[in-house]
Parts: structure tokens; sequence; C-alpha cells
């Protein structure tokens, strides 16, 4: 009985439409390949023999002469370690201070009935695509003394107008009557606010979380121009001592096995939380993006 | 007489109205006050000091002390010999990034929709997401020892192409085909996640009842999904328009040599090397900027205004 089914379906399907699906298969796990041979190159590097890489040509699928020595250098790396610190309070810290700010912003600019709010939403917006470029926002970040501190690379970018937009949009989605009810039982902004909308919008909240932790993760520019001293750099910038600079700079000259197991190292963390928020960002992003 | 009255009693009673208006909302503007000392602070202090850019500015007299000397440094800026490759680079990637970045998304949102296996669908969508959350300084370590001298893309092309064995980084011809192939690996994915979203949003009866008119496969992505996608593509180019002159420099700064300026230098790698590298000059690096900004405005300010004239999709 079944099998008679799949043969009928079999035979509606056209010559044409089959050998569509057989070549979008193949198309997509060829691009798969793609993406995970340099991945896996760099993995397999990492493992590898200094000298042997050294003398070895092409791509790697497998480690040449296994060995863990790359990994015990990086290990004994303390820049590496001190970076992570500084990335890490980045993130948590940073990631938690732009959503307040930004839960705060998107709430007041959600709010139906006070007069400013046309003038206050086109402040916002405006800045979101016009800016002062590169040398004026270094002036105001020196002028208002954060230069060389970290905090310099919280406190300028405590808000991403992008990702409060959407918070914004997902604030408006909610029904006004839920608020007022609230409003009626004596319940203040805050309580409003944190109570009340931020659990009904949370997967747009955690999407913007997430957009704010990796922009923390990544950077490195910002770093470069305010933090002179290397105890303060952030992972990133050590990375592009070890990665980039090494290339060109007799001063940091590094084998490419210690750079291939940093970069592992330097990684993994996020690949292993990836497959944690991939479920929520899968369905925030659309929130954002495509009301935003 | 009447006419200058009248706007000053209109004025008095926008203020009055405003005073009422904060008397009721004042805790609203109280906690909105962090948020607008931020904004005017850090998003339109630097536009404020954008007029250094008409001044010979020194960091030592401040603002208030240095020279004011008109548009000096945009009439440098135009007759500057860097100028017509700066434009040249900026444009040609930034095109480039139109051409082949924006659609490759769309595209694999298609071909994976099309796909008949969950599992294969699935893992399709998690392979390629992972090399957006690698982050930009080490995607271009991995650049850099993929297309040096021994590397595996500088071989695969030797092999297959006879391509001769030269670090690819130090080739004015390959930095934007190197630039745009890793743009692609680590976007794609990221990016079809929202044209995904827009294509499991779409009505299936209207395949069906398609279907019950004949229409094969190729007729209903015609007539059908790519309609439907049309909304979300549009906004996503208005997006893509507005940020396009501001192409990946940070990428640029980590991928450039001296040796590739010639198709690598764009704008924004300029703007950073006159203020703070080599032959220092903030005032000109603030003009060169400046000139960037506004060009980006009017384009998304003219993107939006034609696309909505043409669809009525539009941002604002």
């Amino acid at each position: 009985m079944t099998q008679e089914k799949k043969q009928a379906k079999h035979i509606q399907i056209p010559l044409g439409e089959r050998i569509f699906y057989v070549a979008d298969d193949l198309l997509m796990i060829f691009l798969c390949v793609l993406i995970l041979v340099p991945l896996i190159h760099v993995v397999a590097g990492s493992f590898s023999d200094g000298m042997a890489y050294m003398t070895h040509t092409g791509l790697l699928l497998w480690p040449l002469k296994p060995t863990f020595e790359a990994y015990q250098s990086v290990i004994a790396n303390q820049n590496i370690w001190t970076g992570y610190g500084n990335t890490l309070f980045l993130v948590v810290v940073g990631t938690s201070l732009n959503m307040l700010a930004s839960l705060i912003a998107a709430y007041v600019l959600s709010r139906r009935d006070y007069m400013l709010k046309k003038l206050l939403n086109l402040m916002v917006v405006f800045s979101m695509y016009f800016s002062g470029g590169m040398i004026p926002f270094f002036l105001v970040v020196k002028g208002v003394g954060l230069y060389k501190s970290i905090w310099a690379l919280i406190v300028p970018n405590l808000i991403n107008v992008f990702n409060l937009v959407i918070v914004r949009t997902a604030m408006l989605g909610i029904p006004d009557s839920l608020e007022e009810s609230a409003q009626l039982d004596g319940a203040g902004h805050f309580t409003i606010l944190f109570r009340i909308i931020t659990p009904l919008i949370l997967p747009s909240v955690s999407v913007v979380a997430l957009y704010y932790a990796v922009a923390h993760w990544n950077s490195w520019f910002n770093s470069m121009l305010f933090i002179k001293d290397r105890k303060k750099y952030p992972l990133q910038l050590i990375l592009r001592e070890i990665l980039i600079l090494s290339d060109t700079d007799e001063d940091f000259t590094m084998s490419e096995t210690i750079q291939f197991a940093t970069i592992v190292v330097a990684t993994i963390p996020i690949l292993c939380v990836y497959p944690f928020i991939q479920r929520y960002f899968v369905k925030g992003v659309m929130v954002g993006a495509v009301k935003g | 007489m009447s006419t200058a009255v009248r706007p000053s009693s209109a004025r008095g009673s926008f203020l009055h109205r405003l005073g009422r208006d904060m008397k009721k909302n004042w805790k609203l503007y109280l906690i909105f006050l962090p948020v607008l000392a931020y904004f005017l602070i850090f998003k339109y202090g630097p536009m404020a000091g954008l007029m250094i850019s008409f001044q010979d500015f020194k960091a030592a007299k401040g603002i208030m002390g240095s020279k004011w000397v008109g548009t000096k440094h945009f009439i440098n800026f135009f007759n500057d010999p860097y100028l017509p490759r700066l434009i040249k680079n900026t444009l040609t990637i930034a095109l480039s990034t139109l051409v082949f970045s924006f659609p490759s998304a769309i595209i694999l949102a298609l071909l994976i929709n099309e796909l008949r296996s969950n599992g294969l669908k699935r893992s399709v969508q998690t392979i390629s997401y992972i090399p957006h959350f690698i982050s930009t300084v080490v995607v271009c370590g991995i650049i850099r020892d993929l297309v040096s001298r021994t590397g595996g893309v500088t071989m695969i092309l030797h092999t297959v192409f006879g391509m001769p064995v030269n670090n690819l980084l130090y080739e004015p011809g390959y930095f934007v085909p190197i630039y745009i192939v890793s743009d692609i690996w680590s976007n794609i994915g990221w990016n079809s996640i929202v044209y995904l979203s827009a294509l499991t949003a779409i009505d299936q009866e209207l395949y069906e009842a398609a279907k019950v008119d004949g229409a094969n496969k190729w007729h209903q992505m015609i007539h059908i999904t790519i309609p439907c996608l049309v909304p979300t593509i549009v906004i996503m180019f208005i997006l893509k328009v507005g940020k396009m002159f501001d192409v990946g420099y940070e990428k640029i700064m980590l991928l450039y040599t001296p040796l590739t300026y010639e198709t690598a230098d764009v704008i924004n790698t300029y703007v950073y090397r006159r203020g703070f590298a080599e032959n220092v000059n903030f005032s000109y690096s603030t003009a060169v900027g400046f000139f960037n900004s506004v060009v980006c405005f009017l384009l998304v300010y003219v993107t939006n205004k034609i696309t909505s004239r043409m669809g009525g999709n539009s941002l604002w």
C-alpha cells in the first residue's frame, strides 16, 4: 500500500524537477564542504608539528605528525588570558548596560501620549543615517576623559540605533490595554517596562542581546584607537598581533601552527554557545529585520 | 502687524502646552534623560565636531582656539591625487558586494527552501551560520594563511588554472575577489535567515492553487515565491545601500598592505590613515569623512525615495 503510494508520488514528479532536486541536494552539500574546509584546515594545522607544516603546501584535512606543542605555547601565553578576561568583562558588563539603555530608550520612544515623541524619534533615527565620522568621534571620547580606559569601549557605544529600533518595534506590537490596566493598578514605568513588557518581547530582547554580545566579542578597531595599555587589550587586539601583525612585523613573528591553535582557543567558546542560541536567533531575526 | 504677533502667540501657547506635557509626563522624560544625554554627547557631539573640517585644528588649542580656514580641506581633498583611486576602489568594492554578496543569501534561502529532506535542511542552516560567529580578525588570519605562497587556495589556483605561485595578498588584482569571496563565506548563511523566515511565512495554499492550475516549479518560483520575497528584499537592499560606502574598512585594514593600496584603499581606510597613521591631519581627515557621511546619507535618502515610489516599501 505505502509502496504503491510512494511509486505514485514518484511518477507524478516530472523529470526536470527530479533533476533539480538532486542538483539542489548536491549543491548544498558542496556548499557545506566549502564552508567547513577552511575550518578543518585550521584545526588540523593546530595539531600539526611546526616544522612539518612549514615544508607543507596546500590544505590540510588531518594533522601532520600530531602534537599538542602549539597548544602548550598558546596556553603559556599570558596575553591571551588577560585578553580573554578583558573581553569577558566587555561582553558581560557591556551587553548588560547596552540592554538596560536600549530597553529604557525603546520604552520611552514607543509610548503614545507625550508631545516630544516625534522629535525624540527623529533625533534617534537620524543618528542612524548620519554620523560625525571617525575623528570627531575620537575627539569626543577623548574629550569626556575616556581615552585609554576600557569604558571607552562600552559607554560611547551604549546604544546601537538599529538594535534600538528592533526593540521599539517589538514594544509597539504589544496591545496598549495591558499597560493601561497596569497603570491603573499604580505600576510605575520601570515596573511596566521590566515586569510586563520585557517578558512579552523576550525573543526580540534576546536577539538584540546576542547582537550586542557578538559586537563586543568581535570589536577590535575601537580598542586599537582607545586602548594603549597592553594589560587592557581585549582578546581581538591580541589576536591581531598574533595573526595579522606577525606576518609583517618582526616583533610579533609566530609560527603558523601556534597561530592556528590560537584561533581554535579563541573561537571555541563562541562555537560552544552557538547550538544553544541558534534556535533563539532564527526566530528573532525575523522580528527585527523584516519589521524593523 | 498682526502677522508679527501671531507667531509669538503661537509659540507661547506651544511652550505652554509643552510645559503642561512636561508636568504630566515628567517621570517619562526623567528616565529618558540619560538616553538623551548619551545621544547628544556621543552621536550629535561628533556631528558638531565636523566643524573642525573647516579649521586647521590643533589639539592644544581646541576647537575654540583653532584657526578657521573655510573650505580649504575640501578643496584639497577634491584635488587629492588619491581621490580618483579612493572613489574607484570604494565603488568597486561596494558594488561587488551588492552584485555578489547580496543576492547570494537570497539564492541560498531559495535553495534551502527547496530541499526535501528536513535533516539536510537543518544541517545546511547550522553549518552555514557558523562563519558569522568567527571574528573578523580570525577570518582575516585564516585568509592570510590560505592565500599565502604555500596556502591552500594558492595551491588550488596553481594546479587547476596554472596561476603563478605567489602570496595573493600582495597582488592588487586579487584583493577584491578575496574580499568578496571571504565576505560571502562569512555572511551567506546568516543573511539568508531573514529570507528563509519570509519564505516560511508564505501561504502554502497559494502553491496548491497554482499546482491545480498546472503551474510547474519554475512558474511557482517566478509568480509566487519571488513576489512574496520582494518586500523583504527591498528593505534589506535599502539597509545595504545605506551602509554601502562604509565598505568593511575594518576588514580591509586587516588585509591590505601598501602593495595593494592601488585596489584596496577606500575612503574610510584613508580617513584612518590620515587621522592616525601617516601624514596625520585631523581636519583634513574629518573633511574626507564628512564627504563620505554626506554621500552615505544621500544614498539612503534617494534609495528610500525611489523604492517607496515604486512599490510602497520603505523604511519610513
